[in-house]
């Protein structure tokens, strides 16, 4: 693999520009494989990335049925976090986050990943007693967290509403300061370069389209180029993870919701963090291209048309102008949807299944993209040594007949309440 | 530059007689009523308008519509500034203020230009090579990138307009009010079908506005005049101009958004600025015209490149010439309309230069006789000059890159044309398939998801005729579809003009002359999109997010066919192969007012009030959001810390008598037979042998067996019951009930409906409660006739009503409900009678006080994750009825787990710090993070009745552990306590008060 | 947005309605089940790619519970009817065809 700098920049610069090496191959598939990673997400790079640099298994093959990082991956908001509440959550995405740390200089590829700051607004003394009560554990999980008071989110948000009659009045945050943003195309790309690099086949449009069993365990995938047989097979297509895993029998907790969001054209900067609101039911941010990146909740019914209504749309771009005011006169530049994994607790499934051999990486509700460095990790872990691993262990599908959900918001096992 | 010297002497449809005074970066010129800000800056000779986005290289007006990537202005100033505005789209106004963007210090010196200097670095997808190191370094490099970036300031201050949202039905939506559009709106309502017609310009008429053209012997204007007079006289035809639609939803609804006021320098009083129409339509008509693209050689984004419509639209429609001598590039009939409209308004033409060896039009014969040069098999490659185009560089085709036969002509005016690409996009939006056309060169449209067909430029028709005719054989068939008329309209015998295709010419050779740009504003050139496809990002979706080519504010409307062309070639493939990217609302930018209407500000969500409201404003209540609710959390006295007010209410209902507006507590009314039954299944605990008069504290799970909600509920006679809930989970309570009545024990014969607004309710608590109450009941409320848990009906203060004795607080307390019209009288009268027993209202805070020292749990121990043992309420499950929601899950190995978080209390070993909610119990505090949390805080307060801070929580093991001393934590703010695990009933364990 | 009819009040916006989620899952005999049929009950989904009949409750108009069939693709509503059984009670209108 070429190294990327300002160097060769300069370097190819001289040349015009015009053999810069690819950054990946495209092979065509071979028969048989040592794992099949189905999906070529950010999820499904990772994965096949950790294959081959952590367990140097690079006899693999990642099978995408577009373009690689055309789902949720070149879909999101971009938001990269740990902050959440339960434990096995937060050391997961601490983990996470702390890979993202160092993932430009691993994969040698700008990921452009901003710490930028994540603050979670409260608009009430339950708000900021609850704000206490994830903020505290998060400390003592030993991720960073601190609780801002009013003035203190002025300070980092003045074009909030403090107004006396705002509709959402600022009572602090929680603010996560090593939490922001990152480049979402960029990631796939990155992982998809380092892991061709290291032997990995990507192989995109082709589209599996059954999975090959010998009684309880799983040997292949039938897809549109082919049958391609595996040792282990691994599944990363969160959005239809359902869909996927159901051509192998099973039946998952999980329903595949819409989610919208938007943005808008491109300004001066005008938001240097990244603002959410639960009462609110919105998130914000701001791209380095300059656009407000902005989305809220689900559509609420199932789909997997990647395309929602406008009630969604109108509701978070409501809750947008509530909490900003001053943002009623820029222009929404484009909308889209991506397809959601919810599942049962709000919380991923990362790892074996009833079948031998047959592994699932799913489950990620709107929460996917900051798992990325994490999810390749563990389930590259757990494809490789057939166990979960440390980080993953609590994500089991057993976990909601046994009742230990892990269930952040408390909602239930209502997947569009999460 | 002398005023409006490119004004020419008539023509045009502005209103000269109207003179309009503007501005563009500070400096002050004319132009007439009907121009729009391009139009007058081209008026007075001004051409550079802008920079872009990555290079700074100046730039100026491409087009006269929407399409417009490069002159973007801020317009206005102040609280309604607007960043990003195509000076296409600006209607002119007087006293108009409108300043260039992304230039410093000026847009004709502007140090940006620098980034031309370093331009070899700076290729697509250049800042994923670089910027990786050291760690943490992105965010100083980011700081400047982000300055560089975005294309105009965001307004200051909050926006002074508003907006509305209006809905509309319709039997036939059509979009688009040019020949296509106006005509099927004849044809449809011919038929009496209502019909709504939008044009997104404020005059309708689309290319008749902009062309020289004629229907046989009739001028094309004459017939636009005659259209829209007998429109006029059609009662259910609407016609609405400035109304751009711009996403086309599921089941044919389609969104515009009408700009009321835009054209006004500010909206009148009371007039929405702009309004957000939500269209649903039987049938749909997309007569949506076509784009036309430009062509790419070297430098093509100089200013005064301009599309050879947008040259015609100036002459024709504005009245301004845009140069004095041109070259027209083209590979198309369509652009020598150009010539021949710029020469009747004196520019002098040097010569159309077209790609094709030969072509027997009708345009091109009359260019000829006009005596217009044509140069066939001839195609510009460069254009020079820098602030505006200067002259350009032709060369013979088929001659390898033409370098030695290049001959440079002089012109200030370029117009060029590569075709047309017809506006798809909402035809793509609704779903509809999009088909290649090899001749044309263009994606049409191709068959239909839902309930829409397209018409006119839009389906690849050059020719006017031939709009207007599938015009109205569109609006026939929609409205036939629709149920009105037999769909077979007469069309016009016109005679139609010869044309000869175009030759496709997706990129000319490149070289030392300069960047060839396939989007003008991201300046994305060839040169990545080759550098892109080098790369392997070889899908069109990997161009596009690789190079940003199409993302800009434009949309890539004049972009997206030549970049897709260009990547087919370099991939050697036919373009239909290569697809298309996904087009998604909206078509066009949209302000975000609209998407809010009047849903701003106090406006978002409704704020509801109960029935005393007025009451505890006038008593100077302090107000806390519950939900939608408003409710008091205390009545500080004038002057009165907010602290000691709390104590001073719950001291009050504590020793004497204190009353509480608790309206905002769920009510539903269960009836029937089975209502018994049906509470059995719902509780964990038993309502069907509950005796009449009698009220039952009761606890419902979700089916997974966690704690969904609790309330009290009383039987009112045989088949009645009343189920209070709590205030947040009223709404879904009423959902769940009717769920399991509808869907999962149909064969119960229960009704149930909310009762929630219709009762005002009040608690009526402390040990002279009784007292109180005995002055205005009309029953006998003694202890033998409503003991503890009764519940009876009579008149309270001569109102009807209902009467539960029972207890939050944990003191002798009445809860009292009038319908919501009495709330305040009753209200009223209570205080008025209690007033020599020293009665006090209380708020939230004051009864979460006492709940607390009761240990009765409430929300914050509500957190959707316990179980009814966690709660220590476990003895409320019965063992005995054989079904209820949730009964089966609390079997299962999670919930039996010994170290589960049980409800416990804490109290300070200090017996004075005070504790917080959201501290988390730790065994040892001297261990570093990550430290295990084997409990929390959820509830604290500083207990007035027994002098010291206690809280409410959960710890790993429960009671169990009782008198053991923990730590309780809170990082956050550095604090930290140690705690002794206490009995949750702080006060009165034996629940004598109830009876005092 | 997606426009239901409403058996009883007619097509109306979606808006009006709340969604229920799959409506093939009949709520197992507490009796005779086992713990794995309650705990697929409660939460193992079809998520079918295709036609999914769901429930929606017309909460903002007769309160009804329906059971609708929609294409999770394509979002074409096929079918509505009272979700309320005829073995159980009587629902007072037919199916709707959209």
């Amino acid at each position: 693999m070429s190294r990327y700098s300002i160097f060769s920049l300069a370097r190819h610069s001289l040349r015009g520009h015009r053999d810069w090496p690819r950054a990946w191959r495209d092979p065509e598939p071979k028969p048989r494989y040592d794992v099949i990673v189905v999906g070529g997400g950010g999820h499904g790079l990772a994965t096949a990335y950790y294959l081959a640099k952590n367990h140097g298994i690079a006899n693999v093959a990642v099978l995408e049925k577009g373009w690689l990082g055309g789902g949720n991956t070149g879909r999101n908001t971009t938001i990269v976090r740990s902050n959440y509440l339960h434990m096995a959550n937060a050391q997961f995405y601490e983990h996470s986050l702390k890979l993202w740390e160092g993932l430009s200089r691993d994969l040698n590829y700008n990921v452009m990943f901003s710490q930028r700051g994540v603050v979670n607004l409260a608009h009430s003394d339950a708000q900021m007693d609850a704000h206490g009560r994830r903020g505290n554990a998060m400390r003592l999980n030993g991720i960073d967290a601190v609780l801002l008071d009013r003035e203190a989110v002025r300070a980092m948000v003045p074009d909030l509403d403090f107004s006396p009659r705002a509709r959402f009045p600022i009572y602090g945050a929680l603010l996560q300061p090593r939490g922001g943003t990152a480049r979402h195309d960029a990631v796939a790309w990155g992982y998809a370069r380092g892991a061709d690099a290291r032997g990995v086949d990507i192989i995109q449009n082709c589209e599996v389209t059954g999975i090959k069993r010998d009684g309880a365990t799983v040997i292949g995938v039938e897809t549109s180029r082919g049958t391609i047989m595996a040792g282990k097979i691994g599944l990363a297509v969160a959005g239809n993870t359902g869909h996927v895993a159901a051509m192998a029998g099973l039946r998952l907790p999980i329903e595949t919701h819409l989610l919208q969001a938007a943005v808008t054209e491109p300004l001066k900067p005008v938001l240097d963090t990244v603002v959410t609101s639960g009462a609110a039911h919105v998130y914000v941010s701001q791209s380095d291209k300059g656009e407000l990146v902005f989305g809220g909740d689900l559509d609420f019914y199932n789909s997997y048309a990647q395309r929602g209504n406008l009630p969604a749309i109108a509701n978070f771009t409501t809750a947008l102008l509530a909490l900003f005011p001053r943002f009623s006169r820029l222009r929404m530049l484009r909308s889209w949807g991506g397809v959601m994994d919810m599942t049962m607790d709000g919380s991923p499934i990362i790892g074996k299944t009833p079948l031998q051999n047959f592994y699932i990486d799913g489950g990620w509700c709107y929460g996917g993209f900051k798992a990325t460095p994490a999810s390749g990790w563990v389930f590259a872990h757990t494809i490789a040594n057939d166990q979960p691993h440390k980080l993953n262990e609590a994500f089991t599908l057993e976990r909601f007949a046994s009742g230990h959900t892990i269930d952040e918001k408390g909602a239930g096992p209502y997947p569009g309440a999460h | 530059m002398s005023r409006q010297s490119f004004r020419l002497a008539a023509g045009g449809r502005i209103d000269r007689g109207r003179t309009l005074d503007f501005t563009f970066d500070g400096r002050r010129y004319q132009g007439h009523a009907g121009d729009s800000l391009a139009a007058a800056l081209l008026a007075n000779g001004v051409r550079l308008v802008g920079r872009s986005f990555k290079y700074h290289r100046p730039r100026g007006i491409l087009s006269a519509g929407p399409e417009e990537p490069s002159a973007l202005v801020r317009l206005r100033g102040d609280a309604r500034a607007e960043p990003n505005t195509r000076a296409t789209m600006i209607e002119l106004y007087d006293g108009l203020a409108a300043e260039s963007q992304n230039r410093f210090p000026s847009l004709g010196f502007d140090l940006g230009a620098a980034a031309s200097l370093v331009a070899p670095l700076l290729p697509a997808g250049f800042y994923y090579k670089t910027f990786m190191g050291p760690k943490g370094a992105w965010r100083f490099y980011e700081h400047f990138i982000r300055r560089a970036a975005g294309m105009g300031r965001s307004p200051e201050g909050a926006d002074p307009d508003h907006y509305e949202k209006r809905f509309a039905h319709c039997d036939v939506l059509i979009v688009g009010g040019g020949p296509a559009g106006l005509a099927a709106a004849l044809a449809a309502g011919r038929s009496g079908a209502r019909v709504l017609l939008l044009d997104e310009m404020a005059e309708p008429g689309g290319a008749l506005l902009r062309e020289r053209a004629a229907f046989g012997d009739v001028p094309a204007t004459e017939w636009l005049v005659a259209a829209l007079g007998e429109l006029q006289t059609m009662p259910e035809v609407r016609l609405v101009p400035r109304a751009a639609a711009f996403a086309y939803y599921d089941h044919n609804e389609i969104i515009a958004v009408e700009r009321v006021a835009d054209h006004l320098a500010e909206p009148p009083p009371h007039v929405a600025r702009q309004v957000m129409w939500q269209i649903r339509a039987r049938q749909v008509v997309l007569a949506t015209g076509a784009i036309e693209r430009p062509l790419v050689f070297s430098n093509n984004d100089r200013p005064n490149v301009m599309l050879a419509g947008a040259a015609r639209a100036y002459v024709n429609q504005y009245g301004v010439a845009p140069g004095i001598r041109a070259v027209i590039a083209t590979n198309n009939d369509s652009a020598y309309a150009t010539a021949l409209d710029l020469q009747r308004a004196g520019v002098e033409i040097v010569a159309v230069v077209d790609a094709r060896a030969a072509s027997t039009g009708d345009l091109v014969q009359r260019a000829r006789q006009a005596g217009i040069e044509c140069r066939f098999g001839h195609a510009v490659v460069a254009a020079h000059g820098r602030r505006c185009v200067s002259g350009a560089d032709i060369v013979p085709l088929g001659n390898g890159d033409g370098r030695l036969h290049a001959e440079t002509v002089g012109c200030d005016l370029l117009c060029v044309s590569g075709g047309w690409s017809p506006t798809v996009h909402l035809h793509s939006q609704s779903g509809g398939r999009l088909v290649w056309d090899e001749t044309r060169a263009a994606f049409l449209p191709g068959s239909s998801k839902q309930a829409e067909r397209s018409a006119g430029a839009v389906n690849g028709h050059a020719a006017l005729v031939d709009c207007v005719a599938e015009g109205l054989r569109a609006g026939a068939a929609a409205a036939q579809a629709a149920g009105f008329g037999n769909g077979a309209p007469p069309v016009p015998d016109w005679p139609t003009e010869t044309t000869t295709p175009l030759r496709p010419l997706w990129a000319l050779p490149g070289g030392p002359r300069g960047k060839r740009f396939v989007d003008i504003q991201d300046d994305v050139t060839v040169a990545d999109v080759e550098l892109a496809a080098s790369e392997g990002f070889r899908s069109v979706e990997h161009v596009k997010r690789y190079t940003t080519l199409g993302m800009g504010t434009d949309q890539g409307k004049t972009s997206n066919v030549n970049g897709l062309a260009i990547l087919a070639g370099i991939r050697g493939e036919a373009i239909p192969s290569v697809g298309t990217t996904t087009f998604r609302p909206p078509y066009t930018p949209v302000t975000l007012g609209n998407f809010a209407g009047r849903d701003i500000g106090r406006h978002f969500e409704p704020t509801r009030r109960s029935a005393m409201h007025d009451w505890h404003e006038a008593a100077g209540a302090q107000w806390v959001e519950a939900g939608l609710w408003l409710r008091p959390s205390t009545y500080p006295l004038p002057g009165e810390d907010i602290r000691a007010a709390i104590v001073r209410e719950t001291l009050a209902a504590r020793s004497r008598v204190g009353l509480v507006d608790v309206s905002t507590l769920g009510k539903i009314d269960v009836q029937g037979p089975d209502a018994g039954e049906f509470l059995d299944r719902v509780y964990v605990n038993g309502f069907k042998a509950l005796a009449v008069g009698r009220a039952r504290y009761g606890l419902m799970l979700r089916e997974d067996g966690i704690v969904l909600d609790d309330g009290t509920t009383s039987r009112l006679a045989e088949q009645r019951y009343l189920m209070t809930t709590t205030t947040a989970n009223a709404v879904r309570i009423t959902q769940h009930l009717e769920f399991l009545l509808q869907v999962v024990w149909p064969e119960l014969r229960v009704q149930i409906g909310s009762v929630t607004e219709q009762w005002a309710a009040m608690a009526l608590a402390g040990p002279l409660s009784r007292a109180v109450l005995e002055r205005i009941a009309s029953i006998d409320v003694g202890d033998a006739a409503l003991p503890h848990m009764g519940v009876r009906e009579g008149r309270v203060a001569g109102a009807p009503a209902r009467i539960f004795r029972i207890s939050f607080s944990g003191e002798r307390a009445y809860e009292i409900n009038v319908p919501a019209d009495y709330g305040r009288l009753v209200w009223e009268a209570i205080m008025v009678a209690g007033r020599d027993r020293g009665i006090t209202a209380y708020g939230t805070e004051a009864m979460g006080i006492m709940r607390i020292e009761k240990g009765h749990v409430a929300g914050p121990e509500f957190d959707g994750n316990t179980t009814a043992e966690d709660l220590g309420l476990g003895r409320l499950v019965s063992t005995k009825k054989a079904d209820f929601v949730g009964r089966r899950a609390l079997s299962r190995p999670a919930f039996a787990e010994p170290q589960r978080h049980r409800l416990v209390g804490f109290v300070p070993v200090d017996g004075r710090t005070r504790l917080r909610a959201g501290s988390q119990i730790v065994v040892d505090s001297s261990i570093p993070p990550p430290v295990a949390m084997i409990g929390r805080i959820t509830s604290v307060c500083d207990s007035p009745t027994l002098g010291y801070p206690v809280g409410l929580g959960f710890l790993a093991g429960g009671m169990a552990r009782k008198g053991e001393v923990l730590h309780a934590l809170f990082p956050l703010a550095n604090q930290w306590t140690d705690v002794r695990v206490a009995d949750p009933v702080f006060y009165d364990p034996a629940g004598e008060r109830l009876h005092g | 947005m997606l426009l239901i009819t409403c058996p009883f009040c007619g097509p109306r916006d979606h808006v009006e309605f709340t969604y229920g989620g799959d409506a093939t899952l009949t709520r197992p005999d507490p009796a005779t089940a086992s713990d794995a049929d309650w705990a697929d009950y409660i939460y193992l989904r079809d998520n079918p790619k295709g036609p999914h009949l769901e429930y929606w409750q017309h909460h903002a108009g007769c309160r009804a519970w329906l059971t609708v069939r929609r294409d999770t693709l394509t979002h074409e509503i096929t079918m509505t009817a009272p979700a309320r059984k005829a073995a159980g009670g009587e629902s007072g209108a037919g199916e709707a065809g959209r």
